[in-house]
C-alpha cells in the first residue's frame, strides 16, 4: 500500500459502540494535524450540537457540526448533523441533503464515502468502526475501487461487530486494526504529509 | 464477475472522463427536456447518476445518455431521480413554533397576504402552513402559491392524499409545532390513506414553476423555500436569492431550511434575521 502525501480528507463511519473509539482517535491527534476529518455517526434526531461539544472537549482539534457549503480545513473535525446526509464536493466544500434514508440511516455513511471517493479519488482515507448494521460497506468499497486507503476496526475489538464485518467482506480493506493502531497509522500519514509540506 | 462488480470496474476505467461526460449529459437533458441541473451540487448529481446506472444495469454514461435521448419515459425517471421529493408535514416543528411566535403577529397587520411555497414537492409543508394559518385566524386573508418543477409532485399535492402511516408521524410533529387544534380534524382517513380537508385547499393555487429557469413572483409577502437550495451550487443559490429578493415586498419574510443561510450571497445585506436559529429573515425597508 503506497501512502500518498496529499490526502484531502479522513472519513470515519461510526454507529453503535463507536463513540469511545472516536474519542480515543481524536484525543490522540495533535493540534497541527494536517488532514480534515469528516465523521458520520448514526444517532437519534434532536441531539443537536451536543456531540460536537462533547468531542471538542476531548480533542486538540476543532470539532464542529458541518455547515452547508462550508470548505473543509486542516485541524478541523466535521460531524454530519442529525437528519441530513453529508456529501463531499470536488471543490472540497460540504453539501447537506435531505434525500431519503440509505440503509435506514440519515446521515448515511455510504453517502459520504461514495461522494468523497467520487470527488477526490485516491486521496481519501475511509475508516469503518463498530456498529450494528451494514451502512458504510458499499461506500468503503467505492474508496477501495478509487485506490484510497481503506481501514476497518478489527471486529475483535468492536463492541458491535456487524458493521466492521460487512465492510471487510465488501471492500477487502487495506488495514484491519485496533483503535490504537488506527490512531498510530493516522499519525504516520500525518507525519508523511507534514514533512512533504516542509519541502516547499 | 457479477454484474455490479463489472459495472464498478467499468466505472473505474471511465473515471477520468466522468466529469466531462456528466456535463455533457446534463446539457442534453437541458436542451431536450428543458430541465437544467447543470448548477446542482456535483456530488449529489453524480451519486444519483451512478445509482441510476446501477439500477438500470447501464454500463456507461454514454449508454445512459443514449437512453435519455431516445426514451422519454426513462428521461422523466432520470429527472425524478435528480429532483428532491422527500418532505413531511411540520418538518422541524420548532420552525412552525417560531413562525407562530414571530411571523404571525406581522401577518396580522396586513389585509392581504400572498405566500409562495417555492419547491413545494408533494405539498406536505404547504398543508402544514394552511393548518397553521387557519388556527391563527389568517387563512381567509391568504393566497398560497405552491410551486414545483415536477408536475407529478404538484398533482399529488393538489390531490392532498397521503398514507395514514405517515399521517401518524406527522401528528407528532404537529403536536410539537404549537398546535391549537386537533390534527384529525384536518383530514379524512379511509383505508390506508388520508385526504386533506377541502377547507384547507380553498386558497391554495398549485402551479409549475422552475426556480432555475423561470421568472419571479411579484408582491409576495412570504416566501417559504426550505431545503431546496441546499441542492444547488453557490452560483445558483445566489441567482435564486436575487429572484426571491425581487419577489418579496419590503418587510416581506423569507423562510429557509434549518441548515441554509443568506451568508455568502449578494442578498445578505437586504435582510435582517427575525429568527436566526429558525432561518426566518425579514426584507429591509431600506435597501
Amino acid at each position: 500500500m503506497k501512502i500518498l502525501n496529499d490526502y484531502k480528507a479522513i472519513l470515519i463511519g461510526a454507529s453503535a459502540g463507536s463513540l469511545k473509539i472516536i474519542t480515543n482517535i481524536l484525543t490522540a491527534l495533535p493540534k497541527d494535524f494536517t488532514i480534515p476529518i469528516l465523521i458520520v455517526q448514526h444517532r437519534r434526531n434532536g441531539a443537536d450540537g451536543i456531540m460536537a461539544e462533547l468531542l471538542n472537549d476531548h480533542s486538540q482539534l476543532r470539532v464542529k457540526e458541518a455547515d452547508e457549503k462550508e470548505k473543509i480545513r486542516a485541524g478541523t473535525v466535521y460531524l454530519a448533523p442529525p437528519n441530513y446526509h453529508l456529501l463531499l464536493e470536488p471543490d472540497l466544500t460540504l453539501t447537506l441533503t435531505i434525500d431519503e434514508r440509505v440503509n435506514y440511516a440519515r446521515p448515511s455513511i455510504d453517502v459520504l464515502f461514495e461522494t468523497a471517493a467520487e470527488s477526490c479519488k485516491e486521496k481519501i482515507i475511509g475508516i469503518i468502526c463498530s456498529g450494528g448494521n451494514t451502512d458504510g460497506a458499499f461506500g468503503l468499497q467505492q474508496i477501495k475501487l478509487n485506490k484510497g486507503i481503506t481501514i476497518v476496526q478489527n471486529p475483535e475489538t468492536a463492541e458491535v461487530k456487524s458493521m466492521p464485518l460487512a465492510a471487510i467482506q465488501a471492500a477487502n480493506p487495506d488495514y484491519i486494526l485496533s483503535p490504537e493502531e488506527i490512531s498510530s497509522l493516522l499519525l504516520t500519514i500525518h507525519e508523511n504529509q507534514k514533512s512533504h509540506e516542509f519541502e516547499y | 464477475m457479477d454484474s455490479s462488480k463489472k459495472i464498478d470496474a467499468i466505472l473505474e476505467a471511465e473515471t477520468s472522463t466522468l466529469d466531462y461526460l456528466t456535463e455533457s449529459l446534463l446539457s442534453v437533458v437541458f436542451e431536450k427536456y428543458g430541465y437544467d441541473f447543470r448548477n446542482y451540487s456535483k456530488a449529489h448529481v453524480k451519486r444519483r447518476l451512478l445509482n441510476r446506472m446501477r439500477l438500470s444495469k447501464l454500463e456507461s454514461i454514454s449508454m445512459l445518455q443514449h437512453q435519455i435521448m431516445h426514451d422519454s419515459s426513462f428521461a422523466i425517471q432520470f429527472i425524478k431521480d435528480l429532483s428532491i421529493s422527500v418532505t413531511e408535514m411540520f418538518r422541524d416543528p420548532d420552525f412552525y413554533l417560531a413562525f407562530r411566535d414571530r411571523v404571525v403577529p406581522i401577518l396580522k397587520t396586513w389585509p392581504y397576504i400572498k405566500i409562495w411555497h417555492a419547491g413545494c414537492s408533494t405539498g406536505e409543508e404547504v398543508y402544514s402552513m394552511a393548518i397553521l394559518l387557519k388556527e391563527e385566524g389568517l387563512y381567509n386573508r391568504v393566497q398560497i402559491y405552491a410551486t414545483d418543477f415536477n408536475n407529478d409532485s404538484i398533482k399529488q399535492g393538489k390531490e392532498g392524499i397521503y398514507s395514514v402511516e405517515n399521517i401518524k408521524k406527522y401528528a407528532r410533529n404537529y403536536q410539537a409545532s404549537g398546535a391549537k387544534g386537533t390534527f384529525s380534524d384536518y383530514y379524512h382517513a379511509q383505508y390506508d390513506s388520508a385526504i386533506m380537508a377541502p377547507s384547507l385547499k380553498k386558497n391554495i393555487v398549485w402551479a409549475n414553476h422552475n426556480l432555475v429557469t423561470d421568472a419571479d413572483f411579484t408582491e409576495t409577502q412570504v416566501i417559504v423555500c426550505r431545503n431546496v437550495l441546499i441542492y444547488f451550487n453557490k452560483e445558483l443559490q445566489n441567482k435564486v436569492h436575487h429572484l426571491f429578493n425581487s419577489s418579496l415586498v419590503k418587510g416581506g419574510l423569507l423562510c429557509l431550511g434549518d441548515k441554509e443561510s443568506l451568508q455568502f450571497t449578494d442578498c445578505s445585506h437586504n435582510y435582517e434575521a427575525l429568527s436566526k436559529k429558525h432561518k426566518i429573515f425579514k426584507k429591509l425597508y431600506l435597501q
